[in-house]
């Protein structure tokens, strides 16, 4: 498999948002929401054969906008939520909603291949994650490994923990975080750990990552200026409970040690060209391996690469994906 | 009268005669024959004239064959003259002969009478010598008796003498006792003892014997108390141990109590100068106090060892080494608690004056570790004064840098970047002072009138590891350590390091490379001579060191003031509200402030870092335009066409290309000059304006206003960085990202864009 040559898809789109399916074990599917201002934007649902190599593609439509952030249940692998911005009377408002992927899009596209590219099927809309009393939802975080029934959404400066009722479409805010201090803070982007019964979230705001008690909806660790510059993204190892790892517009990678915030347990600082790296996600391998990934994107056109891990401090980059041109190859 | 006539006559008559006289001559004389043998040979023929086988008639012959008349009559008259002069001399030579023949002939005459009167005295005078020997036996043989009696007299005079002594003796021991002079005691009782030893069967000697005995115990008796008082000066002490050993005393008995003795009142030394220490006295004092007080113990060691060698060396060794150890520990203290740097030259003497008498007691006492624990010490001392040296120059450096510090907190940015650079020069010129005179102190321990400095160890070791390695080696590496630290710990968690000291210590660094560490260590080299026994830090590891300090330095300033640059651009970019924006009339307030603080970071780097190569201008960068369309990559990016999995083209593979030949590296290394900084950090800001606008959506006038700002700094921008290229390819992303990401992208005109530019 190591030979193989990469897989690259293209996209029409600009992208931004990615991220694996988590409910499908037998497959290893992604699904990239696009952007785009001017016409109807898109869900790309990827399949990785890794055994021919090749790709499976579908596509659905997402009308209600451009998509910034994208989450995938982790108990039912036709439901989604996407963060998306909403132009209207020259107004830019950021949403978040629950969806559903069509029934049949699987089938439909395997029938017809070229239908589902002319006639793309829409999602059917679950429920918005929204309170009038916050937008501009960053991001929505699905329970790891949970029901599919709790997600957090991060608008502006708040945490808002939300129960999904009514097979999702009905959302009620269980529990909110505010993010206090000078100036208008603003959640960039966090991640729900897997650890600890999922009880703690971690979030990011300008060059610092905050740590949460989902129980008391309290702060328990702060890592100041854990960044030069804003922090992009940051993720858990699945497999170590205390390992963070994070990513910010300065070009670094960084991997935490969250028992001792002082100093970051490794920098990786090795490509000073890439603006900026988002990542991470896991993926299942068929066989129930299950192997952790870190994505690196570039800049818009997001390539990116995945670094396989044996634990944090030892990266290695194994593969290189580009999500407007998807290239895949899993080095296992 | 006649053998002269004679011998005229055969000579002119007789050629055949004289030749044989003259041969016999010849023999007496004792002339080699030889000599004439050779001309001889030579002169065979018979016609030479002068030849010995002259043949007068063959000779004639001859002439009268060969020769005509005239000729003839010459050879007659040449012969002629030739005889002649022939005649006279031999007539002068026979005259003078003569003469002292006759006078010979008086002087043996006149001999023949002198002897006969010679003859006559002899003899009276071998009658008047056997008169006298026979006179002299006589007298010795009447002088005999009288000899020996005088001999047997004197003899006596000599044992009366010695008897009067013993006699007196008593009386004197008793004087000398009164008058405390115990030595001249012991010296006279020495001498006469044997004599009574001998004759103590004679009653009176017997008397004398036991008198002196008596007087003696009691002269014992005194200096066993005077001994065991102990009062008395080292010397005294020393001098009554000399005498009670001739008294026959028990010298073991006698070393122990001396040794306690000498212990004791060490101990009261030791004591004192326990009590000294606390209150810090001067160095020197110390010393000067102690010293003394060791080498005397010394001097008395070497009394006993003297006299009573084998048992008293061990009890003396163990003595000086239990004493020497207490008194070393003493003297480590006080040197311990030398802390201050101040003037080195008084320690140095202490120790030289110490280790001096130490060496003197190397000479009493050959086996003995002391001195070698006093060397040891010595370098022990040393030793931790190179680190007390360290250790201020670290602080000294470390002030400096508050002070450059605090210089550089002067709120107003010309001030800043003015005392920036006098800063910088300074802060170099004072730490190399510092240096030198730090070299200058060290410089004392290896002085050629400090005894030490001839020990292997301060001609080796202490130049090359310690001063050179320990000292300034460790210096040079702090400097770099503590430089990059600044980096590390003030890295992201905000800038609490001022930029300008980034850049300052960076220039230090840079100036270490390139000239004052190679300085710094020549000039040690050459004071310290040293010589690399042990391999050394190479110049060339200490140059790199310093050099990726001052790259590291310069780094992270081009990443503050990037980063500060990018905060002021991203909050404008984040906190405006790009879709519903009146039309632009003028450039954004932040974008004057970019330029302004470019502008003067641009001032403040030149201040210490040369300009550096940038490339060609074109003739007119300031005007440049660009547009929202401009580029191909942005018109197929803008003008995207809806064409779902679209088939892998060429297009995309140029595309993936252009991916990797246009990157930028943003947070690359700076070179050493003003271009290369100002562009890292322009680089940076640019970068993070494209992120931010990349994030946002923009109304029409959003993005003229964009547009606008792009321009202004596009105007203002280009000045500053080596390739002027990358500001225009940045900015043009920006404007195109903007335009991508606008709801109405209705670009300005390029003409109204350059007026409000120009307006300001």
């Amino acid at each position: 498999m190591e030979d193989d040559a990469p897989v690259i898809y293209g996209l029409e789109f600009q992208a931004r948002a990615l991220t694996a399916q988590a409910a499908e074990t037998d497959a290893i599917r992604f699904l990239v929401g696009t952007q785009s201002l001017k016409f109807d934007n898109q869900i790309h649902i990827i399949d990785f054969d890794d055994e021919n190599n090749i790709i499976n593609k579908n596509v659905l439509l997402h009308q209600a906008g451009e998509i910034w952030h994208i989450g995938a249940s982790p108990a039912d692998k036709a439901v989604l939520t996407t963060c998306y911005n909403k132009t209207s009377d020259s107004r830019v408002v950021s949403c978040a909603a629950v969806w559903r992927m069509p029934s049949d899009w699987e089938t439909g596209s395997h029938e017809s291949p070229d239908d589902s590219a002319h006639n793309p099927q829409t999602l059917e809309l679950l429920c918005h994650l929204d309170d009038s009393a916050h937008i501009n939802t960053a991001c929505v975080l699905w329970e790891p490994m949970g029901d599919g029934k709790r997600v957090i959404s991060l608008a502006d400066n708040h945490a808002l923990l939300w129960d999904l009722q009514e097979s999702s479409t009905q959302a009620t805010v269980s529990n909110t975080a505010t993010l206090e201090g000078k100036g208008q803070l603003k959640f960039t982007s966090g991640k729900w750990s897997p650890h600890h019964n999922c009880s703690q979230l971690a979030t990011a705001n300008d060059t610092a990552i905050r740590g949460w008690d989902l129980r008391t909806m309290s702060q328990i660790y702060c890592i100041e200026n854990a960044h030069g510059q804003l922090v992009r993204d940051l993720d858990f190892n699945p497999n170590r409970q205390y390992y963070l790892a994070s990513c910010g517009d300065d070009c670094k990678v960084k991997f935490w040690d969250v028992r001792n915030v002082q100093e970051p347990v490794k920098t990786l600082e090795e490509h000073s060209h890439w603006w900026k790296t988002y990542f991470h996600f896991h993926i299942n391998l068929p066989g129930n391996q299950h192997f952790s990934k870190s994505c690196f994107f570039k800049e818009t056109f997001p390539l990116f690469y995945i670094v396989k891990f044996q634990s944090f401090p030892t990266a290695k980059l194994t593969c290189v994906l580009d999500i407007k041109h998807l290239i895949l190859n899993f080095n296992t | 009268m006649d053998g002269e006539a004679d011998g005229l006559v055969q000579l002119s008559e007789d050629s055949g005669r004289p030749r044989r006289v003259h041969g016999m001559l010849k023999l007496y004389y004792g002339i080699n024959k030889e000599g004439k043998a050779a001309e001889q040979a030579e002169s065979l023929d018979p016609c030479d004239i002068n030849g010995a086988h002259f043949n007068p008639d063959l000779f004639l012959n001859k002439l009268r064959r060969e020769c005509s008349l005239a000729e003839l009559m010459d050879q007659e008259t040449c012969m002629v003259k030739q005889i002649r002069s022939l005649d006279s001399d031999m007539q002068t030579l026979v005259y003078e002969n003569y003469n002292k023949f006759i006078s010979a002939t008086d002087t043996i005459r006149k001999m023949k009478n002198d002897f006969k009167k010679m003859e006559d005295e002899m003899d009276c005078l071998s009658a008047n010598m056997s008169a006298i020997t026979e006179f002299s036996a006589r007298i010795s043989g009447t002088l005999q008796d009288q000899h020996e009696q005088i001999t047997k007299l004197s003899g006596v005079h000599t044992l009366l003498r010695k008897l009067q002594f013993l006699f007196e003796l008593p009386a004197r021991l008793n004087k000398c006792l009164e008058l405390q002079a115990y030595a001249q005691a012991v010296r006279s009782h020495r001498r006469a003892r044997c004599v009574l030893q001998q004759y103590s069967h004679l009653p009176s000697f017997k008397g004398i014997q036991d008198d002196c005995h008596a007087i003696m115990d009691k002269l014992a008796q005194e200096l066993r108390q005077k001994f065991r008082d102990g009062g008395s000066s080292a010397k005294d002490l020393s001098e009554c141990v000399e005498l009670l050993l001739q008294l026959d005393e028990p010298a073991e008995e006698l070393c122990d109590k001396f040794l306690s003795h000498a212990q004791s009142r060490l101990e009261t030394d030791l004591q004192g100068l326990e009590a000294e220490i606390r209150p810090y006295p001067s160095a020197p004092a110390v010393k000067d106090a102690s010293a003394p007080r060791l080498s005397s113990t010394a001097a008395a060691g070497e009394l006993a060892s003297k006299n009573i060698p084998q048992m008293a060396n061990g009890k003396l060794q163990a003595f000086v080494g239990d004493l020497a150890a207490r008194y070393f520990s003493l003297v480590e203290r006080r040197i311990q608690e030398e802390k201050g740097v101040g003037d080195n030259s008084l320690l140095v003497r202490a120790l030289d004056r110490f280790h001096r008498r130490l060496q003197a007691v190397a000479k009493l006492l050959p086996g003995s570790p002391v001195p070698n624990q006093g060397t040891e010490i010595v370098i022990r001392a040393a030793t931790e004064r190179v680190k007390q040296y360290l250790s201020a120059l670290q602080s000294f450096y470390m002030d400096s840098l508050t002070d450059v510090r605090q210089a550089l907190a002067t709120p107003r940015l010309s001030v800043v970047s003015a005392s920036g650079a006098g800063g910088g020069a300074l802060l170099g010129a004072s730490i190399l002072n510092q240096i030198k005179s730090v070299l200058a102190s060290v410089h004392l321990f290896t002085a050629k009138d400090i005894a030490f400095s001839n020990k292997p160890y301060f001609k080796g070791e202490f130049c090359s590891q310690g001063v050179r390695e320990s000292l300034v080696v460790s210096f040079i590496k702090f400097v770099c350590q503590s430089s990059r630290q600044f980096c590390e710990s003030a890295g992201d968690k905000g800038g609490s390091t001022p930029p300008a000291l980034l850049l300052l210590l960076s220039r230090l660094c840079l100036d270490y490379e390139t000239s004052t560490i190679s300085y710094i260590l020549t000039l040690t080299d050459e004071q310290f001579l040293v010589q690399h026994h042990s391999p050394v830090t190479p110049v060339t590891t200490l140059c790199t060191e310093a050099r990726e300090a001052a790259q590291k330095l310069l780094n992270h300033y081009v990443k503050v003031q990037g980063l500060i640059i990018s905060q002021m651009l991203r909050k404008s970019v984040e906190t405006r509200d790009w879709v519903n924006t009146i039309e632009p009339r003028n450039v954004r307030a932040v974008m004057k402030r970019v330029v302004e603080d470019t502008t003067s970071i641009d001032v403040q780097v030149g201040l210490l870092y040369e300009e550096g190569v940038r490339k060609a201008h074109s003739s007119d960068s300031s005007k440049r335009t660009f547009s929202v369309y401009s580029s191909s990559r942005q018109q197929a990016r803008y003008a995207a066409s809806y064409t779902p999995s679209a088939p892998m083209d060429t297009n995309l593979l140029s595309n993936i290309h252009k991916l990797f030949s246009e990157r930028i590296d943003i947070f690359s290394s700076v070179e050493f000059n003003k271009v290369s900084v100002i562009t890292g950090i322009i680089k940076i800001s640019l970068k993070t304006f494209l992120e931010c606008v990349r994030l946002r959506t923009f109304g029409r006038y959003g993005l003229q206003q964009i547009q606008v700002d792009c321009h202004y700094l596009q105007m203002y921008l280009w000045r500053f960085v080596s390739d002027e290229n990358l500001v225009h390819f940045l900015l043009d992303e920006i404007v195109g990202s903007s335009a991508h990401r606008c709801l109405d992208p209705a670009p300005m005109e390029q003409s109204v864009i350059e007026v409000i530019c120009e307006r300001g």
